[in-house]
């Protein structure tokens, strides 16, 4: 059989960073291939080179059998190549069925569109609102979209760029059988993931790439997962330890009966949340994004003001009226999901970043900021926390996801808050510094501080969190007890059919829990 | 009444090279393109329009005229702005001192010599209609024209795909560029088309409104047309809100100093100027709708990745 995919030694360099070097993998029509490899091994060079978006350096692509002597995005939506990027190519300030009509080819008809939107997304388990715009689209939701666009089109080879991070398990398992139904009717898949085990189960062969190069191949449901870690991280992973830990008296962080109305007609409204937070643990709120995730956050932090001051208590203290800078004055931390532009400032050093939020030590004399504190305090974060960075004056948008994160959380955790509030820490962070992230929350956590993470990777709470809440539709779950619960019904929670079951159970689990 | 309706059959006029220039603009930056040179184009437009008029040459190829040349220099700043990426502020400034120029240079020989101006049309019956008719249906074609410009602007921006593709070119031509758009071609062609407007709105006032060339006739009519489309948030609707209500002050500081009030001339003159920004700055305060109007990537030099 012709391969539908064939890539021959492609190479493809950056200033300092050699991308891909002499890569070559085949995809045969209706194989589920994935490409393994952690954060920075080049897999979305490669895909992106597949797809036209960037020139290769050198080395060969041939479709179907064919040569192509020259490449790029109009040329692969000819081929049927099709492509759903990790960070989504949508444009905000117009509506779902817009962005999918620019990609169509031919005239113009929005409402056939959007009919056929619905139709698609109805029957793939992909709800999208075809008339919303985009602005107000969660990242979850801006997935669908993306993938609902790429099977309008009737690709002949889907590539996925790490699609089920932002996915509920069922939302995964209904992707799968999509894919599965797609592989069926010959469509071939390039599957970019460093999940082990969704590429098992879903992949029929599997390419491993690190630092750039081809480590390997293997049949994924054959290899066992430590081979295959092995070829896609070279040494074997750093284990996170849990220990035991004891719990403060009283809840360091309360959320009491808290509503919120969404500002826009598109966001979530908090719905009577409910939280309680003790020292010495770490709370997970799960959920699909866009379901009051952030504006939960933002209730936290400050970023909101609640509507009473008792809304949120911190450490006894009803701090509901006060901003932001305040409840950090009071030992509050927070961690938000974007890291350039608002966890840190994408132009700034690194010196000046950590003065944003570290100047509560006494880095302020008079007024004046001084710049000496700043880049000891920076060069004290950067030694404690590992991060790779030349030095204090390196700009924040120099560092890679994992560097950049793992300096905003030494940051906070440098200023001893009583409570860190952390939203995704490790989106688009790399194996080994997602790791040292959760190990370190984990660190915080058991001297006594208390920790609310807020994520969409369900594994990553589960592998990290005493106790997990989830967020649906603006409204708080009771807490489960990690030990006692599992993905799936965390995962039928999520969808919001999770049904009274659940929260009875949880709710016997929180009284124990508080005893 | 008489006065009423002759003023503001005089405010449709005044407004009619801005709304040609500010929605020439509109489409330049909607596809994120900053041009400042509109004056510049403006001046072109106005003196080879009546350089072709003085050649003997036809009214409507005397606008052709304009126009073309509104275009060429709109191409001069593409090169720059769009090919050589330049920056875009820098880039426009340059095309506005050059446009100045070279008309200056273009008219010497036919300063102030009067031209004959397009006359107004009589359209039977309507024309004839008391006050109604003199209100709207004894316009010079251009001011039909215009409006006939805003409808196809506000439908092409919002009804047709390539108006949708410039809009998104406009927000992010990195991913437009990714989903297979050729941001570059797409730009140039709004460049050019916002000259050509340009252009024929100098024409305007050279061959309709003055009717002679004057050097720097436009009187910062460019940057005038610059700031509607900023205050109007990039919506063609508001564009013409605000020509009128900049056409209208003209036409009420003009009657304040023929009736002599006891204020500086000066302070009347500014007027028109003042008050238009005011009432659009009030007007453009809704931040959410400014979100979704604002061309993103205005002014930002744009090079495919690679």
């Amino acid at each position: 059989m012709t391969p539908r995919l064939d890539l021959r030694g492609i190479r493809k360099s950056y200033p300092g960073v050699l991308a891909n070097d002499d890569i070559s993998l085949s995809v045969l029509p209706g194989e589920i291939h994935a490409v393994l490899g952690e954060n920075g091994a080049g897999k979305s060079t490669l895909m992106k080179i597949i797809y036209g978006a960037i020139p290769a350096d050198a080395g060969q692509i041939y479709c179907d059998g064919k040569l192509l002597p020259e490449h790029g995005p109009a040329i692969s939506r000819e081929l049927g190549i099709e492509m759903v990027y990790q960070h989504f190519a949508l444009f905000d300030s117009i509506t779902v069925v817009e962005n999918i009509a620019l990609s169509m080819p031919g005239r113009m008809d929005l409402k056939r569109l959007a009919v056929r939107i619905r139709e698609i997304s109805e029957r793939y388990g992909l709800p999208i609102d075809p008339d919303r715009l985009v602005l107000s689209l969660s990242v979850g939701e801006r997935q669908r979209v993306e993938i609902v666009r790429c099977l309008l089109r009737h690709p002949r080879l889907l590539i996925l760029d790490e699609p089920t991070s932002v996915l509920t398990p069922q939302a995964v398992q209904k992707l799968f059988e999509t894919l599965r139904q797609l592989s069926e009717e010959g469509c071939s898949i390039l599957y970019i993931s460093h999940k082990l085990d969704e590429v098992r189960e879903l992949c029929h062969s599997a390419t491993v790439l690190r630092g750039g190069k081809v480590t390997g191949t293997a049949n994924p449901s054959e290899a066992s997962s430590a081979e295959l870690a092995r070829l896609m991280v070279g040494d074997d992973l750093p284990e996170i330890t849990v220990q035991p830990t004891e719990l403060s008296h009283g809840p360091l962080l309360a959320v009491n009966n808290l509503n919120v109305r969404s500002e826009t007609a598109t966001g979530t409204s908090l719905k009577a949340v409910n939280l309680e937070v003790y020292g010495g643990e770490i709370v997970g709120i799960a959920g699909v994004s866009g379901n009051g995730q952030r504006e939960l956050a933002a209730a936290i932090s400050g970023e909101k003001i609640a509507s009473a001051p008792e809304d949120v208590v911190l450490d006894g203290r009803p701090v509901g009226h006060f901003d932001a800078g305040r409840r950090r004055d009071l030992g509050l931390g927070f961690v938000p999901e974007e890291r350039l532009g608002r966890g840190a400032v994408p132009s700034y050093d690194l010196s000046e970043n950590a003065l944003l939020t570290a100047h509560r030590l006494g880095m302020v004399r008079h007024g004046m900021a001084m710049r000496s504190k700043a880049r000891d305090f920076a060069s004290g974060v950067i030694e404690k926390f590992n991060v790779k960075a030349s030095g204090p004056d390196a700009k924040a948008h120099g560092l890679s996801g994992g560097n950049l994160q793992k300096f905003i959380m030494g940051r906070e955790i440098e200023l001893s808050p009583r409570v860190l509030l952390v939203a995704q820490p490790t989106w688009g962070v790399d194996v080994g510094a997602a790791a040292y992230v959760r190990q370190t929350l984990i660190d915080l956590s058991r001297s006594g501080r208390a920790v609310i993470v807020i994520s969409e990777e369900l594994e990553e709470l589960f592998e990290i969190c005493d106790r997990l809440c989830v967020i649906c539709n603006g409204e708080l779950s009771s807490p489960l007890s990690r030990a006692q619960t599992s993905a799936e019904a965390v995962g039928l929670l999520m969808t919001g059919t999770g049904g009274k079951a659940a929260g009875r159970g949880a709710q016997t689990e929180r009284d124990r829990h508080v005893v | 009444m008489d006065l009423f309706v002759s003023m503001f059959a005089a405010t449709i006029i005044a407004a009619t090279p801005l709304i040609f220039a500010a929605l020439g603009e509109l489409v330049v930056e909607k596809s994120g393109v900053l041009n400042l040179g509109i004056e510049g184009m403006m001046l072109a437009g106005a003196a080879f329009g009546v350089w072709a008029h003085f050649a003997g040459l036809p009214m409507i190829v005397a606008l052709a005229a304009a126009i073309l040349a509104g275009a060429a220099a709109s191409l001069l700043f593409g090169v720059l702005a769009l090919t050589f990426m330049t920056n875009q502020y820098a880039a426009g400034l340059a095309l506005a001192i050059f446009g100045t120029g070279v008309s200056a240079f273009i008219g010497r020989g036919f300063g102030s010599t009067p031209v004959e101006a397009i006359k107004p049309m009589n359209l039977p019956w309507l024309s004839d209609i008391p006050i109604i008719g003199e209100m709207f249906f004894r316009y010079d074609p251009l001011v039909y024209f215009a409006f006939v410009m805003f409808g196809v602007v506000s439908w092409f921006l919002y009804r047709t795909k390539s108006g949708l593709a410039l809009r998104a070119i406009g927000e992010s031509p990195d991913s437009a560029h990714a989903i297979g758009f050729e941001v570059i071609r797409i730009r140039y062609l709004a460049v050019m088309f916002g000259g050509a407007m340009a252009g024929l709105g100098g024409a305007y006032l050279s061959l309709v409104y003055t009717p002679l060339w004057v050097e720097n006739m436009t009187a910062g009519r460019g940057w005038i047309a610059l700031a509607l489309v900023v205050f109007s948030a990039w919506r063609p609707m508001r564009v013409i809100l605000g020509a009128w209500l900049f056409g209208g002050m003209t036409i009420l500081q003009l009657q304040g100093q023929a009736i002599g009030l006891s204020v500086p001339s000066e302070f009347l003159s500014a007027l028109p100027y003042l008050a238009t920004i005011a009432v659009l700055v009030l007007i453009s305060r809704n931040r959410q709708a400014m979100t979704l109007d604002f061309p993103v990537s205005l002014g930002k030099p744009f090079r495919p990745k690679g």
